[in-house]
């Protein structure tokens, strides 16, 4: 079987490092956790990956803008090497501060193919805060991203305070039209949120929780799978487990549906 | 030239930080303001071309999807316009980011004269609002005078072209750095000098310095380094080491405890060695999982073979109280850097939060330097900047109101940490300097601020508190060096380390130096923020995010390589050595040379007068108070206050569960709207083992007795603990001290004997619980002096003192975190128990306190009672009989029956005559009372025998059933049904006081 390689990217005030790895290596990958500057000097290469995590957490203290002065950083050092990474048809993934970071990148949503240009924004949660809570997520079944076949519900949590998703509405009709939203805020019924609080935690247009760029290979999103990598991570886990023994039902061995979404990537890559 | 760049959201978004502005006007001063636009501000003081200036606007600071920006003022209408901005020499987190990412994009570097500076400015639209209103929304809203500046301007005033005009925070202090000798010629000018330079040294102390200093022996040796008299840089490092903050000289002191119930006077030698220290190495020799007690920065505990976890909790009142934002975020940055300073180094895994304030709603006439509802505010922003940022995850936390903390409010912070056993094959948890290693300083640069913090916090508060030691912490700082510090450990890099908190390198160069026996440092070296330090601020200056390490000089060049791969500055500042002096140079030249064992000798213990009042003599009794009638008024009204009631607002605000560990968060049930008892994680992500967390608060039995406060809040940590499935085997304990000032003076402390009595009593209970429950004290900490002098309606200053509080943290090792349960009730069907005896305990309670009343009978522990049950209930969740656990803590039973039904949105029917009891006959005593060492328990019904075996009919009993009908139904000792109350309207009283707060 391939060994698929995951770089998850640290340093500068990231800090999900520990269980993306870990939650990715759940999914069958071999993750590394490499500094942003190991790749920038050149000690690590991304060649030898072949998924590149941008991971959640306060780059640069999330100062002027999450995930801006990251992007900053990766584009003015290593835009190329990024780019070929992504031009070999490799998987990216922005969880959170990565998703704000590829937003401020350009590399998503990467309209007619334009990786550079920045066209869509996260930005301040209407509810004027920082946000902890568990969200039920809807999948849109027609995208095409990678991460996200075969699910189609998801409960995972949000952790932030510049998660709405805001683009004006030429945007949004092209990125409706590609089928780029991948995955949106709904009722737990999975009934569309229709930017209901506290079930659109923040205010995205649409219920956007995350989208894709055309290939599907490219994609961001503000909740967090890594979070959701062991059943108790679930906050109902007491009670589900309760609701089972009554049915007679053992423990629940399915993988939590958090590294389920990695483990899709992992499975493209492997082929 | 500068250059100003205005950054706003686009006019169609929405301004959420403006919006929580006009509302915030609107509930707390009853200003209507229409709209307010916030503009970010950034000043570019550097020689910038304008084809730069336009590609780090473009690249870094405008967002072309939801800003605009200009280098000119952004037009945006406003009625009136505040502009607010940091005074000099205050931390400017954005600012100095901003100099990073323009240093990157540009491959430009700043010169030592150029920075960049943030601001703000609101744009204002509002009818009928005048000066004074803007005022007010400035200095009581958006900025403290202590570490902002601000200015107003209204609509016809505001020149469009010149904007703020250009305002830069820079700091220029003009002054070459000098060492002064301080002449010891007699005690009465050394306590002159003390008091003229804030030095604080205690006037005990003052002979012994002298003696010292003027001993042949030293003066010969000092004569050898050409020093005669003491320096400055020689007084402030022994004020700082002598501080109480330090040396915890009160709790070290000698007791004459006077008791007027028996007439009996009882001297107590060193509360801190007779109950702290001596029970916890009893314990440590009898439970092998005690690893590393009473020395480090946190205490360690065994986790797992490959694993310890550290533990350590932390006050920071006085600055809190000063700058509510930047005195928390530096309390729980700063308590984060303990675990990482102890042993070779330990990863953060968990942070917890307390703070005690007087009512957020508070309309009396005192003036306290902040209004409650704003100092809270502030302490819940800056403790989650600090904990997200960092990312560790803020599992557990509570708040408390009372009138006590207006003169000074509490602010807790405890941060949990993981390090491996072993690093290179060496144990981690154990570490020395060694002559010839480096004395290495790491992270933040240092800076006035900070200057005097450790004895600032050793006295009450009053408005000539020097501002000076107010911080803003740094958490992206630390963040680099945490990640930087780790991997260097991890390559078996370092030798010694430690952080810099108070006392700044004056406390972790002088203590790190005992090792070795000795250092040698060449304070030029060490790097500041800016030039004009003297040579005594850079040694005691308390500039956070810093750590000292000592590493050997063969592992330079690779340590210094990490540091730059992390952009983490890393400068060496000296050798260890073996002379037995703490010699501290300054270009070449000596300015302090002291001997290192100066501080473990001569100094004479501080002593204090208790006296001690029972409860009785001092007037207390039981109110007479006639049973009510009305229960389910009188459930709703208690569940709505404030410290009963939800606080969701604060725990979504901080981020539970990064690092994917979280297993019982602190918001659980059908609904994930209720406290859960205790919070669990799963520190090694692919072990099934977990750390139980819980803190408990009690001060108001304190104004019956610390005794029964201080053993009620280790019983409530405990059950807590046992609550979510810990057992009683291994749970370690934490305590945190803030206590009124002792020191008994006529004047101006009438009542300090008494207090210095509770403290006696407090320790005492704390000896006695930990010995009976068998739990370690991994760590610990005290804060005196909470005391504030505000003044009231007519000028006239009143002494406010706080309740003496202790706070109480619990730290436990589970099995296996998949047998872990919740509080809520699950299924409906299930039986319902009661664990443990309710007692007519009313004494302090919240039933009293809602009624006016303090009473008498303060709930006790009876650990001979009590263990038995723990284990018992521990061994029931163990084998998974148990659905939902939940403790009974303040507001007694009714209070936490209504809790389980709400976590479940369930009924429970409820009859009070199976209740355990001794001596009850009334409802409300039985639903009230806050009596020790009990549980609510839910067992599936086909569990009942093997639950019941279990208890073997003691100490438990089945009181009812989960309803599907989601009422609360509760049948009185007559039989009568007194109490039928939806569950939902439960939930409504209890989230109603706070709700409109997100």
């Amino acid at each position: 079987m391939r060994d698929v390689n995951v770089l998850v990217l640290t340093g500068y005030g990231l800090n999900c490092d520990h269980e993306t790895a870990y939650a990715f290596e759940l999914a069958g990958a071999r993750a590394a956790r490499v500094h942003i500057n190991s790749l920038i000097d050149g000690s690590a290469k991304l060649e030898n990956f072949q998924i590149l995590v941008f991971i959640g957490g306060f780059g640069w203290g999330d100062d002027h803008g999450a995930g801006v002065i990251q992007a900053v950083r990766m584009k003015t050092n290593i835009g190329r090497q990024l780019m070929e990474f992504v031009e070999k048809g490799n998987l990216v993934l922005g969880i959170c501060n990565g998703f704000q970071a590829l937003v401020n990148l350009g590399l998503l949503p990467g309209l007619a193919q334009n990786y550079h240009q920045r066209s869509v924004a996260l930005t301040y949660n209407d509810c004027g805060n920082f946000r902890d809570q568990w969200v039920a997520l809807k999948v849109n079944p027609a995208s095409p991203c990678i991460f996200t076949r075969g699910i189609e519900r998801a409960e995972l949590p949000v952790r932030h305070g510049e998660g709405k998703f805001f683009a004006d509405e030429a945007t949004l009709a092209e990125l409706r039209k590609n089928k780029q939203v991948a995955i949106l805020y709904a009722l737990p019924n999975g009934e569309p949120a229709n930017g209901r609080f506290p079930f659109n935690p923040n205010g995205s247009v649409d219920d956007i929780a995350g989208i894709c760029d055309s290939t599907g290979r490219i994609f961001g999103l503000m909740p967090h799978p890594e979070a959701y990598n062991h059943p108790t991570n679930h906050p109902d886990w007491t009670r589900r487990k309760e609701f089972d023994r009554r049915r007679g039902d053992s423990r629940q061995t399915d993988l939590p549906v958090g590294v389920k979404i990695l483990q899709n990537g992992v499975e493209y890559v492997r082929g | 030239m500068p250059h100003r760049l205005e950054i706003a959201l686009k006019d169609n978004l929405l301004d959420a930080e403006g919006e929580g502005i006009c509302l915030k006007a609107k509930n707390y001063f009853g200003l209507n303001l229409d709209r307010v636009r916030s503009i970010n501000i950034v000043t570019i003081d550097a020689a910038l071309s304008k084809a730069q200036l336009n590609t780090v606007q473009n690249e870094i600071f405008t967002n072309p999807v939801t800003h605009v920006s200009s280098f000119d003022p952004l037009n945006i209408e406003f009625d009136w316009c505040i502009w607010v901005g940091f005074r000099p020499g205050v931390r400017d987190n954005p600012g100095s980011t901003a100099i990073e990412a323009i240093e990157d994009l540009l491959a430009y570097k700043f010169e030592a004269d150029q920075a960049a500076y943030t601001s703000k400015r609101y744009c204002i639209k509002g009818r009928g609002l005048d000066y004074s209103d803007l005022d007010k929304i400035a200095g009581e809203l958006l900025a403290n005078n202590i570490i902002q500046q601000w200015k107003i301007y209204s609509a016809r005033q505001w020149d469009p072209a010149e904007g703020i005009g250009f305002i830069l925070p820079k700091v220029i202090l003009d002054h070459v750095p000098t060492v002064t000798t301080i002449p010891v010629d007699s005690d009465l000018s050394l306590k002159k000098i003390s008091d003229e330079r804030n030095l604080a040294l205690n006037p005990n102390d003052i002979p012994a310095i002298r003696s010292y200093f003027q001993n042949e022996e030293t003066r010969a040796a000092r004569a050898r380094v050409d020093l005669d008299d003491p320096t400055d840089v020689e007084l402030e490092y022994i004020s700082q080491a002598r501080s109480d903050h330090c040396n915890h000289n009160t709790f070290r002191g000698l007791y004459r405890y006077y008791d007027r119930t028996t007439g009996e006077t009882e001297v107590v030698d060193n509360l801190f060695k007779t109950c702290i220290e001596a029970p916890t190495l009893t314990l440590k020799a009898k439970k092998p999982w005690v690893v590393s007690v009473l020395w480090d920065n946190a205490g360690a505990g065994c986790f797992d073979r490959n694993h310890y976890y550290v533990i350590t909790g932390e006050t920071h009142n006085s600055p809190s109280n000063m700058e509510a934002y930047g005195g928390a975020i530096t309390g729980i940055v700063g308590v984060y850097r303990d675990p990482l300073g102890t042993g070779k180094g330990s990863k953060l895994v968990m942070g917890s939060y307390g703070y005690c304030v007087a009512a957020r709603d508070y309309d009396g006439e005192l003036k306290p330097h902040l209004h409650p509802r704003r100092l809270l505010d502030g302490i819940i922003e800056g403790v989650r900047d600090g904990g997200n940022k960092s990312g560790i995850p803020t599992t557990f936390g509570q708040v408390l109101f009372h009138p006590g903390y207006l003169g000074k409010c509490l602010v807790f912070v405890t941060a949990v940490g993981i390090m491996p056993a072993q690093i290179d094959g060496q144990p981690a948890e154990a570490k020395q300097t060694t002559a010839g290693e480096l004395v290495i300083m790491c992270g933040g640069r240092v800076g006035k601020d900070g200057i005097h913090g450790v004895t600032a916090s050793s006295e009450s508060f009053s408005e000539h508190t020097p501002a000076g030691h107010v911080q803003i912490g740094d958490p992206y700082t630390q963040k680099k060096m945490h990640d930087f510090l780790l991997e260097a450990r991890d390559e078996g890099l370092i030798k010694f380390i430690t952080d810099n908190g108070g006392g700044g390198l004056s406390s972790s160069v002088g203590e790190s130096a005992l090792f070795s026996n000795g250092c040698q440092i060449e304070l030029e070296k060490v790097p500041l923020k800016y030039e004009g330090l003297d040579q005594w601020e850079i040694w005691v200056s308390e500039s956070q995010e810093r750590m000292t390490v000592s590493i050997h000089p063969d592992d330079s060049d690779r340590f210094f390589e990490l540091s730059r791969k992390h952009a983490v500055e890393s400068t060496v500042i000296g050798r260890y050595t073996d002379s037995g002096k703490l010699h501290i140079r300054y270009s070449g030249k000596t300015c302090a040379y002291v001997d290192l064992d100066l501080l473990q000798s001569g100094f004479p213990q501080w002593e204090f007068e208790a006296e001690w009042l029972s409860p009785e003599q001092r007037g207390l009794h039981e109110p007479v108070l006639g049973a009510p009638h009305d229960y389910a008024f009188l459930l709703l009204d208690l569940l709505s206050r404030p410290n009963i009631c939800s606080t969701e607002w604060i725990t979504r605000q901080y981020d539970h569960e990064v690092q994917g560990t979280s297993v019982i968060k602190p918001l659980v049930g059908a609904d994930r709207d209720v406290n859960s008892d205790a919070a669990v994680i799963r520190p090694v992500l692919d072990s099934q083992k977990g750390l139980a967390f819980a803190q408990a608060l009690l001060p108001a039995y304190s104004a019956i007795d610390a005794f029964h406060m201080t053993a009620c809040s280790i019983d409530e940590a405990v059950r807590r603990l046992i609550a979510v499935g810990a057992d009683l085997d291994h749970i370690g304990g934490v305590d945190n001290f803030c206590w009124p000032n002792i020191k008994y003076d006529p004047l101006h402390n009438p009542d300090g004997k008494f207090k210095a009595a509770q403290l006696v009593r407090s320790c005492r209970a704390l000896r006695d619980l930990c010995l009976a429950f068998e739990i370690p004290l991994l760590s610990g900490k005290d804060s005196m002096y909470v005391d504030g002098n505000l003044a009231g309606r007519y000028g006239e200053t009143h002494k406010v003192s706080a309740l003496e509080t202790l706070q109480f943290s619990a730290i436990a090792v589970v099995d296996n975190v998949t047998r872990c349960v919740t509080m809520d009730a699950k299924i409906p069907g299930d039986l319902l128990y009661i664990v443990g005896t309710t007692r007519n305990e009313l004494g302090g309670s919240e039933y009293y306190e809602h009624l006016g009343y303090i009473g008498c009978n303060v709930p006790q522990v009876r650990p001979d009672e009590l263990i038995h049950l723990y284990r018992n209930l521990s061994r029931a969740i163990e084998k998974e009989l148990v659905a939902s656990a939940h403790g009974i803590y303040r507001g007694g039973l009714a209070v936490h029956l209504a809790m389980v039904a709400m976590g479940g949105n369930l009924g429970l029917d409820v009859d009070l005559t199976k209740v355990p009891i001794n001596r009850i006959e009334r409802d409300d005593i039985l639903l009230f009372s806050e009596s020790t060492g009990r549980f609510i328990v839910t067992v599936n019904p086909d569990h009942r025998a093997a639950f019941e075996n279990i208890f073997n009919g003691t100490g438990c009993a089945r009181v009812g059933t989960v309803t599907e009908k989601a009422n609360l139904v509760v049948k009185g000792l007559d039989q009568d049904t007194i109490l039928t109350v939806a569950v939902h309207d439960l939930k409504a009283a209890w989230k109603k006081t706070f709700g409109e707060l997100i």
